[in-house]
């Protein structure tokens, strides 16, 4: 068990008591969730810094997606902090994440599949022609063309055809899509919600590839998943939840799976 | 190594399918996509081997006109069912549209009275026919985006809403007495030979088409019907998405509405009962898909061409043209069999 942060009365913008402790990018301290009377988050911790993977990890029922809501503005917590840079914030919105830079993506229904790479890369922030047309709300696809498969080829994905719909594709190619289009927009971090759970083994291998290039950018990526070997393979540092808290955190390289599961079970020596 | 996905593998062409391999599916691409083409233009090609007096301008002329008050419900049906819904009230709107702008006109029931001779007035009664049918188009889309009712039972709720306020408007009589000089200018009117319905209805498949395939809106639209909760989370409104798209469904019935006014200078009550039925199937006979996220206005042009082509080919070459409705129903189960078996392949393929 880690002893409970400390947490201060007031949004630490300056550096707390003198000491030069550069606050994680992105913190939650002591968040809580009920939804009626079902305990989701009971005082959940979780830091993550840019440039590392973070794997979070616990049974099922142990509160990461509930707690991985609340940090990406898509659900509010009853009660806790969420702090971008040693400040607190209110993430009332998933709109209000972006804009710290902060993207998702969902394990499934991440594309519109009739619409092709660009226009899903691009939806929700089509880029717009110049003047009259572009008033008009006409796209320049062009431009979204050519960016989409720059921020493609940046993470190492070719496609042969980027017009095509995007169900026409194998799994792996539209997941990363979804995870390209995350990280094009996610400046500071971006979660992953079981990314290779539908995927085969080469697919898997590729997101995993993917998930290492995103951090070596200088993102913070907040890995969800069920799979044990493959969050030590990939991940820098490992947080655990259990029953609504953070019941321990390793370093990736000292962890066994035998150490994950034992925390996630409650079964610490 | 399946070969399905291209991450980090620059040699990844190497697996693409040989030149032939290549070139044969493109050409089956395109024969599925656009087969319903060469069905109209084995149609049209038939129809003029048969008779002599099938292709000629005169004829082609008379097909358009029948199709053009289609055509325009037609763009706006395509947006509804791209975008997954459907309406059904347009029918009645239509019909609505028109009530609403004669009785603006002064136009008498039964035998008719001439009406006002006012242009201001007129042309006022004209755009509050169309607008009221925006209004339909808004009780619509605020009923399927907000309520969540389905949109087939609340169009069919609004077409008999909309039908029987008509009907009540006019006391179930149809409005009569449209001025000759406006119903030649307009309704009947030509613009170097190509009746102006015609071509209203051409701007309105050449806007419609360029909006849905280029512009945000289209985007959104296709977005909405492929896949909503995708939508959702990429922060489309979709809400306020699908209450436009029905908004513009419903002018685009008001416009058919006060042209059907000036075509036929009355106001045909009842005789509108079949049109959002033949709209929806020529879109659906296109190829827009009844699920919503795929199709497009030049599908639909030829979806509504198909039957008008029929109607008048069949009488040409003497055959009853009752046959028309029971080809096009056909073509109809066809289409829709075609789509199903796109995405059971497609379901099956990822």
């Amino acid at each position: 068990m880690l002893p409970p942060t400390p947490i201060p009365a007031v949004p630490s913008g300056q550096p707390s008591g003198g000491i030069a402790v550069k606050a994680p990018f992105l913190e939650a301290r002591e968040i809580s969730k009920n939804y009626g009377h079902v305990v989701a988050l009971n005082g959940a911790s979780f830091s993550a810094e840019q440039g590392e993977v973070v794997a979070l990890v616990g049974d099922n029922g142990a509160g990461k997606s509930t707690l991985v809501k609340q940090l990406a503005g898509i659900e509010q917590p009853d009660s806790g902090h969420i702090l971008i840079d040693g400040q607190e914030v209110k993430l009332t919105s998933p709109e209000v994440a972006r804009h710290y830079g902060i993207e998702i993506v969902y394990q499934d229904l991440a594309l519109a599949g009739d619409l092709n790479t660009p226009e899903n890369m691009f939806l929700g922030r089509e880029i717009r022609r110049g003047g009259v047309w572009g008033k008009m709300g006409f796209l320049n696809r062009p431009k979204m063309q050519a960016e989409a498969v720059a921020t493609l080829a940046r993470l190492g994905v070719t496609l042969k055809d980027p017009n095509v719909p995007t169900h026409s594709l194998s799994g792996g190619q539209q997941q990363s899509i979804a995870v390209a289009r995350a990280v094009a927009f996610a400046t500071k971090a971006v979660f992953m919600d079981e990314p290779t759970a539908a995927l085969g083994v080469n697919q898997t291998r590729r997101v995993l590839d993917l998930i290492r290039a995103v951090r070596d950018a200088g993102t913070a990526v907040i890995l969800i998943s069920h799979n044990m070997p493959e969050v030590i393979e990939v991940a820098d540092r490992i947080e655990v939840l259990r029953h609504g808290r953070r019941v321990a955190r390793f370093r990736a390289e000292d962890a066994t799976v035998s150490d994950l599961v034992a925390a996630m079970t409650g079964d610490l020596g | 190594m399946t070969g399905t996905s291209t991450t980090n593998m620059p040699d990844a062409e190497l697996q693409s399918p040989s030149g032939s391999g290549r070139a044969r599916r493109l050409i089956g691409n395109a024969v599925s996509e656009y087969w319903i083409i060469l069905v109209l233009a084995a149609l049209v090609v038939g129809f003029s081997v048969l008779s002599p007096s099938f292709a000629t301008v005169f004829n082609f002329k008379n097909i358009l006109d029948d199709a053009s008050l289609l055509l325009i419900m037609g763009v706006g049906q395509t947006y509804v069912m791209i975008s997954g819904g459907i309406d059904l009230s347009i029918g009645s709107v239509l019909v609505f549209a028109g009530v609403v702008a004669g009785k603006m006109m002064g136009l008498g029931a039964g035998l008719g009275a001439p009406g006002t001779s006012n242009p201001v007035l007129i042309t006022l009664a004209l755009i509050v026919g169309v607008l009221s049918g925006g209004a339909w188009g808004a009780l619509n889309g605020a009923l399927v985006a907000f309520a969540k009712i389905p949109p087939l039972i609340v169009t069919l709720g609004t077409l008999g809403m909309a039908f029987g306020l008509a009907q009540i408007i006019t006391g179930g009589d149809d409005l009569s007495g449209v001025s000759a000089t406006l119903s030649n200018d307009i309704g009947l009117g030509t613009v170097l030979g190509v009746p102006i319905l015609v071509i209203i209805a051409a701007v309105a498949a050449i806007v419609g088409g360029v909006f849905l395939a280029w512009s945000r809106f289209g985007t959104y639209t296709y977005a909405i019907g492929s896949n909503p909760e995708a939508a959702r989370r990429v922060a489309i409104p979709i809400n306020r998405h699908i209450i436009k798209v029905y908004i513009l469904q419903g002018l685009l019935a008001g416009l058919a509405g006060i042209l059907s006014l000036l075509h036929f200078t009355t106001t045909t009550i009842d005789s509108h009962g079949q049109d959002e039925l033949a709209v929806i199937a020529g879109v659906v006979l296109g190829g827009t898909s009844l699920f919503g996220g795929y199709g497009s206005i030049v599908k639909t042009v030829v979806g509504i061409l198909i039957p008008a082509v029929l109607a008048s080919g069949l009488v040409i070459i003497n055959v009853q043209p009752f046959w028309q409705t029971v080809v096009t129903g056909a073509i109809l189960i066809l289409a829709v069999y075609f789509d199903q078996l796109k995405r059971k392949t497609r379901a099956r393929g990822t």
